[in-house]
């Protein structure tokens, strides 16, 4: 028998080694993973973690950013610098392509693109194979969420059916699908946004700078700041202010909203994030207020 | 980068518990009451639950809504799969594994207590120990959760008494012990006021324990209660073959979750099942060197000696190898709407590894309510057995009560992929 030992991995350190264990499950049981790369902090940290998951070796998967061509610039620029330097190979595919395929079908020129990113992430899913596609997103973000699994299966129509999951046991993932399904695989599912922003800290991630505090011009909607940009300008009669914010989430211009906010550091981000008072799709996630059951709705559909 | 000083420092680790209760004992109002005097219930979540509890006629704050996550669950008005949660006290974080406590939904427990160190069991001071209460107890035990605490809630409705909760007490001992509970606790709450959860309130002054935070706060942490042996399921080989890096050219990294034990460098140490032997040259993670690795840490182990080793291969101390096997007897839960039939060939997954299998033999069915031992031919949903397995491949295994990574197996349907039952080898 070995000695008894005391000693317990912190909780960051013990989220690590649960991420890092399910992107080898999916290494292990997938033929043809991809992860899910948009330049946002889950997934940047997504990165740290296949790097020590897999290095030196290469990573046994492509980066896809599903791009709704409506990014914030100092996104996707770092998203394309990020897979340079660890000298991964990205794909990127386009809402705009499916658009012009006629696959995609907006309601009106301004409708957000952000819940069509299904179509076409459908659509390199089929294109390349993939069996499996491995996201950043977290059980704390969303209701419908927590009930995701870690390995979650999807039907060749890409639809989640929460009402028929996998059961999922100890740490024994079933990452099996037939030819045109597909699994989700959530390393940092257990993750809360504030394990996110302490690993950030400490594995000194670097992050695109709309995270940070930087004055911008916004307009203020249903209690929610809107960017004014090119994509979304100013309305006749609305109010522009130049008001200090960071970003939570990166997502799509037209439905991700910034925080009022001074935090320019990561520490002060964490301390902030540590004592906020509103959950963090809520607060930046325009397309979440419509209906409580929206998220779930999407999933179904074939969301991340 | 370190954290600034007044961020609360998290050093305590993390611990996973499930809940369990009856419809209607308060477990939803005791979560979001964990979440809600923990601070974490945020801002804007309360007020999409005021707006509800408002549309639904209630005036106070239903605590319960906090935790409703599915369309389909919201408008039947009960909870139908497990839900995770999490909240955080600044010194532990927490993994609440949220079960709901149907007639028809043993599978949903087994899956819960499958990852929790701790059970929280709600018993309603006013119904005392009921059948559901066993069953949850025996699952619970079943599964192996080292520690059970009953929670003995609505007590503000009986009038804060403690002879009730003393008479619930001595009815749920006189059953414990027949299942070899070894670890049990008890807590008078009322959820719904928040009495003995974070706050003591100030009817309970009779009860002199710890508060169910207190004791979730001091439980010990998995793996820390006893020595273990070292197992280590590899999961990925790394062979980088990098012709830019002569220096990787030989690099053989072996990819795993030490999922019990430790290791240290120097160790020598025996691969299963082909029983080869080496010692350990470097242990890795990320770009790190470790002395040693401990038990739930992700590394890579490289080997002094070239050995043929692949995903499925589990390395062990030399001195602590069990024996590769090729028939195991095993508790069976069985997970799926479709019957288990002994004519079919499954797949079982064990660690890292995948083989083909076959039921010989149903010892007997247990009924979770009675625990009586009943004959049966086949399984249905929900259905706890005592069955013998064929293998056509060995595995490498320990009883399920030494070690839960490599005690517990999956069975998997190959037509549709679904996992179908969860197996704790006996
Ligand atoms: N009086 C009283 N009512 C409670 C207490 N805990 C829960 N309840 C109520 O019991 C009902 C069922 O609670 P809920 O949390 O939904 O039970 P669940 O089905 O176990 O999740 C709700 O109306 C709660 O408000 C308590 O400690 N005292």
């Amino acid at each position: 028998m070995s000695t008894l030992t005391k000693q317990t991995l912190s909780h960051l350190d013990w989220l690590e080694a649960e991420a890092i264990h399910i992107l080898r499950e999916v290494a292990g049981q997938c033929a043809n993973p991809a992860l899910l790369f948009s330049g946002g902090k889950d997934s940047i940290c997504l990165l740290r973690l296949a790097e020590k998951a897999f290095r030196p070796g290469r990573f046994p998967f492509p980066l896809l950013h599903i791009d709704t061509g409506h990014n914030y610039p100092e996104v996707t620029e770092f998203r394309d610098k990020r897979a340079a330097e660890l000298g991964e190979r990205l794909i990127v595919r386009s809402v705009e392509d499916s658009m012009a395929r006629g696959t995609v079908v907006l309601k009106h020129a301004g409708e957000s693109r952000n819940k069509h990113q299904s179509v076409t992430l459908l659509e390199a899913i089929e294109e390349f194979g993939f069996d499996a596609c491995i996201g950043g997103a977290r059980r704390d973000e969303e209701k419908a969420r927590a009930k995701e699994r870690i390995m979650s299966f999807r039907d060749e129509f890409g639809q989640w059916d929460p009402k028929n999951q996998r059961p999922e046991l100890w740490n024994l993932y079933n990452a099996r699908s037939h030819k045109g399904e597909n699994i989700r695989a959530f390393p940092i599912s257990n993750w809360t946004e504030l394990d996110v922003w302490q690993y950030i800290a400490r594995e000194q991630l670097e992050l695109p700078s709309i995270y940070f505090a930087h004055v911008r011009p916004v307009v203020r909607r249903n209690g929610l700041l809107q960017p004014v940009t090119p994509i979304t300008p100013a309305q006749p009669d609305d109010r522009v202010e130049d008001v200090q914010v960071r970003f939570r989430t990166v997502g799509d211009i037209t439905c991700t909203a910034p925080v009022e906010s001074d935090a320019d550091t990561v520490d002060k981000i964490l301390l902030e994030t540590a004592t906020t008072t509103i959950t963090e799709r809520g607060a930046t996630r325009m397309d979440d207020q419509t209906s409580e059951a929206s998220m779930e709705q999407r999933k179904k559909e074939g969301y991340f | 980068m370190s954290a600034p000083e007044h961020l609360p420092d998290i050093d305590n680790g993390l611990l996973r518990f499930l809940t369990c209760g009856s419809v209607d004992d308060g477990k939803s109002t005791l979560i979001g009451r964990l979440l809600f005097d923990s601070k974490t219930i945020l801002a804007d979540t309360l007020n999409a639950i005021e707006r509800t509890s408002a549309r639904r006629g209630m005036s106070a704050v239903d605590l319960s809504l906090l935790t409703d996550g599915l369309q389909a669950e919201r408008e039947q008005g009960i909870t139908i799969d497990v839900a995770y949660r999490y909240f955080s006290t600044g010194t532990r974080k927490y993994i609440i594994a949220d079960a709901p406590g149907h007639e028809q939904y043993t599978r949903n427990m087994v899956t819960a207590a499958s990852t929790a160190n701790l059970a929280i069991i709600l018993v309603d001071a006013r119904k005392g120990v009921l059948t559901q209460t066993r069953r949850h107890s025996y699952l619970a035990s079943l599964v192996g959760i080292p520690h059970l605490l009953v929670a003995v809630n609505k007590m503000d409705l009986v009038d804060y008494d403690q002879a009730v909760f003393e008479r619930i007490r001595a009815d749920y001992l006189a059953f414990a012990d027949k299942l070899g509970i070894r670890d049990v606790r008890f807590i008078p709450i009322s959820a719904l006021n928040g009495d003995m959860i974070v706050d003591r309130g100030s009817r309970l002054g009779w009860y002199a324990g710890p508060t169910l935070l207190e004791i979730l706060e001091a439980a010990p942490a998995a793996h820390t209660e006893r020595a273990e042996d070292f197992r280590f399921p590899v999961q990925y080989v790394c062979r980088p073959q990098d012709a830019a890096n002569p220096e990787l050219h030989d690099y053989r990294g072996f990819m795993g979750r030490v999922e019990s034990g430790e290791i240290a460098v120097g160790d020598a140490v025996s691969v299963l099942p082909s029983g080869a032997t080496s010692r350990v040259k470097a242990i890795e993670l990320g770009g790190a060197r470790l002395e040693r690795a401990i038990h739930e840490q992700s590394v890579t182990l490289l080997l002094e000696d070239e050995i043929d080793i692949s995903r499925g291969d589990l390395i062990v101390k030399a001195a602590e190898a069990p024996e590769p096997v090729k028939q195991i007897d095993a508790t069976l839960c069985w997970l799926s709407e479709a019957p288990l039939s002994p004519a079919r060939t499954y797949l079982v997954r064990h660690t890292t590894r995948e083989v083909k299998a076959k039921v010989a033999q149903i010892a007997h069915r247990v009924d979770v309510n009675t625990l009586a031992h009943e004959p049966a031919a086949q399984l249905a949903m929900n259905d706890i057995a005592r069955v013998t397995l064929k293998l056509a491949q060995p595995i490498v295994a320990d009883a399920y009560a030494d070690n839960r990574a490599t005690g517990a197996f999956i069975v998997i349907d190959e037509s549709t992929n679904n996992t179908v039952g969860a197996g704790m080898i006996a």
